[in-house]
């Protein structure tokens, strides 16, 4: 089935859905670099204005990755929950869009509707969608998640606590944990990329983040961001594993270049659970995510970058999981080329995770290659404040040593907290009060040498 | 000033870690001369990537190996291109690929090129150091070297094709690595034993962080050599050969 429209006399059509997805995405290096984009603007828009009279039925007669050969494509099938689906069954992607917008999608029912949707038809919506329609919608999303904390409630922002060094140092790594609990961060995770796939140096990562966890009786979670069957030999080996991290993408091919399978996903979400680590929740998966995954791994079958995004996030939701977040200018500038490519798919993932019902935080970052800098990242920050993001990274004056990038700093959360009126999750709030480190208003505090974090800290 | 800007009580820490701790803040911000000390690391990385490679700068400083160079270029014809499609860096330009058919006598041990990557002054500072100390070692050794290609807008993957076209047995490209806030200097050197158009990053070894402040060129230019007589020995790169350098082997600083 084709797709047409016509405009000062020129017909501009479409052959295939993923064609008419393709042209009809706002301009990205990597859809050019796929050979995917649209050639012109007008024909850019000609593919949204036929996109937006598809019905959103015909995203579940018509498979944009083959539902023999791919398992994410059988997910999404199969998983589709027809009922929650049903009040928005007779809509077209751009009646949707008008819907989202309007009074009658509430939270709540913007909550009911989540199941509902399948990835290709969130990712069409967003496509129709001005950045200030992503981000509006996604404000009225709330996703929370539990393990020892709260996330994602309204009025609060985590902060995802990254002190990786390039050797695995140790002490390197504790100082920068430190250097973050004292201006605030840590509550979404404290979460270390380690330098080698190492099983010993990651078992000894996790049981140096669980004694400090357990010393400073810290309401939070900690995580090595390992492979999966890393993680998977760490919790028959006993070790603290807290959450279980993964790389997914959005077809089967691109999870295989990742080394994993739905099947090996269950897996670790079972193992990690049985644990019951918890306190106040139980989930226990940590995916991370990023355009350009799918066409990095020769993996995209002609489907736009952004799409194939959207289509992990149908993995994540499979597993419940405790955090999601994109690592949206980590790929570099072949996918996504400047700070306003960067933005844009920021605001889409976030818009279209929290859509589908995702706890979506955004690593707000960029590479040196890329043609961004920090003011791109401050308006990114801004904007994403805006939209309710549950959580952004927090790396020691936004400079990670190891993965060579910047991202955002303590200082950085400390600022959108207090400009947007933001409070850290409820119990990381009340930790950070009695440690004195936090007032009442949510203002940091000027800690003394001799307070208690300071003390031999290793 | 000092009731304006906060000093972190745990600056102590800084001994243990390269990372941005301790920064101080004024109000939620960071101190302005952290502020602009970072501006400037991104400056530099900047301006490693758009810096262009001084082709005749780099031969002068090649000049005593007294090795025939090879002026060549990738599809890329602009940083721009070469930013938003790698898979142009990855291939010679047809008037390059045209002068390697033309140039090619008989097949070598080894194909040396210099590549600038995401760093031309990676390049153009450290690769003349390390080629000074690697060519003699592999010369001692009896290898037969092609003459040396100076690559501009090169990505890894272009080593394979014109070592290909040297009929070489082995490619060793030295090439820019993307600049991080903390080096805009760091050179990269990955072998390819048996190079032939098509082959992906398993197929290689790399040795990454070459700059003084890393590992420096000198030493980098040891273990190179070492690893080329492993590749040779056991007729192949990539994961299955491991770098078992021993440290000790090193020689005094």
């Amino acid at each position: 089935m084709s797709f047409a429209h016509t405009i000062q006399q020129h017909t501009y059509r479409f052959n295939t859905l993923a064609e008419l997805l393709a042209k009809a995405t706002p301009l990205r290096s990597g859809d050019v670099l796929a050979g995917l984009a649209a050639g012109s603007y007008k024909e850019r828009v000609a593919a949204q204005l036929a996109l937006a009279d598809v019905p959103l039925t015909t995203f579940l007669q018509q498979a944009l990755v083959p539902y023999e050969t791919d398992e994410v494509t059988r997910l999404i099938l199969d998983t589709h929950d027809t009922t929650a689906f049903a009040p928005v069954s007779s809509f077209t992607v751009g009646q949707l869009r008008d819907w989202l917008l309007s009074d009658y999608a509430d939270t709540a029912t913007l909550r009911q509707l989540a199941r509902g949707l399948t990835p290709e038809m969130v990712a069409a919506v967003s496509k129709l969608m001005r950045n200030q329609d992503l981000i509006s919608v996604a404000a009225k999303c709330e996703v929370v998640t539990r393990f020892r904390n709260t996330i994602g409630l309204k009025g609060h922002l985590a902060v995802r606590l990254q002190p990786n060094d390039p050797t695995d140092n140790m002490q390197g790594i504790a100082a920068s944990i430190l250097d973050g609990l004292l201006y605030g961060s840590g509550d979404a995770v404290i979460g270390i990329n380690p330098a080698t796939d190492s099983p010993e140096i990651t078992a000894s990562l996790l049981r140096m983040l669980d004694q400090l966890r357990i010393r400073f009786q810290i309401p939070t979670q900690s995580c090595v961001l390992c492979h999966v069957t890393t993680t998977l030999q760490m919790v028959e080996q006993g070790m603290p594993v807290d959450l279980a991290f993964q790389s997914i993408g959005g077809t089967e091919k691109t999870n295989s270049s990742f080394g994993i399978t739905l099947a090996l996903l269950q897996e670790a979400n079972e193992a990690t659970r049985s644990l019951q680590r918890g306190t106040i929740g139980n989930q226990v998966m940590y995916f991370e995510t990023g355009q350009g995954s799918a066409l990095s791994a020769n993996a995209h079958h002609g489907v736009d970058q952004q799409t194939c995004e959207v289509r992990a996030y149908a993995v994540a939701r499979h597993f419940d999981p405790f955090l999601v977040n994109t690592v949206v200018g980590f790929i570099g500038p072949e996918y996504l080329y400047d700070g306003k490519q960067i933005t844009r798919a920021a605001l889409e993932d976030h818009f279209c995770g929290k859509l589908m019902g995702l706890p979506m935080g955004v690593d707000v970052c960029y590479t040196n290659h890329a043609e961004a800098d920090q003011d791109d990242m401050d308006n990114l920050l801004t904007l994403l404040g805006v939209a309710g993001c549950n959580y952004i990274m927090g790396v020691p004056g936004a400079d990670d040593i190891m993965l060579n990038y910047q991202s955002t700093s303590f200082h950085d959360a400390l600022y959108i907290r207090k400009v947007l009126g933001l409070q850290p999750a409820p119990e990381f709030a009340a930790w950070l009060r009695q440690q004195g480190i936090m007032n009442q208003q949510g203002h940091i505090l000027p800690v003394t040498p001799g307070h208690k974090l300071l003390q031999q800290p290793f | 000033m000092s009731d304006i800007i906060h000093e972190d009580a745990w600056q102590q820490l800084k001994a243990f870690t390269h990372a941005r701790i301790a920064l101080g803040r004024t109000g939620t911000a960071v101190p302005l001369q952290e502020q602009l000390h970072f501006r400037m690391a991104h400056a530099l990385a900047r301006d490693a990537v758009h810096t262009p490679l001084q082709t005749h700068l780099l031969a002068e400083a090649l000049a005593p190996l007294k090795l025939p160079l090879l002026q060549l270029h990738s599809q890329a014809g602009s940083r721009e291109e070469y930013l938003q499609h790698p898979d142009m860096g990855r291939k010679l330009s047809l008037p390059s690929a045209a002068l390697l058919q033309q140039h090619t006598t008989g097949t070598t041990d080894i194909a040396l090129m210099v590549g600038d990557g995401l760093s031309a002054i990676a390049v153009q500072q450290h690769a003349p150091a390390l080629l000074h100390t690697l060519v003699p070692l592999l010369r001692n050794q009896g290898f037969t070297l092609s003459p040396l290609a100076i690559i501009e807008q090169a990505r890894v993957g272009i080593s394979d094709e014109t070592a290909y076209l040297l009929k070489a047995r082995l490619a060793l490209l030295l090439i820019g690595e993307r600049p991080g806030l903390s080096a805009a200097d760091s050179l990269g050197v990955y072998m390819t034993y048996n190079p032939r158009p098509g082959l992906t990053d398993e197929a290689r070894n790399c040795i990454s962080n070459i700059r003084p402040a890393g590992l420096p060129p000198a030493e980098a230019a040891h273990k190179i050599h070492y690893l080329v007589q492993q590749a040779f020995l056991r007729q192949l790169t990539g994961v299955q050969l491991k770098d078992n350098y021993p440290s000790a082997a090193l020689p005094e600083k």
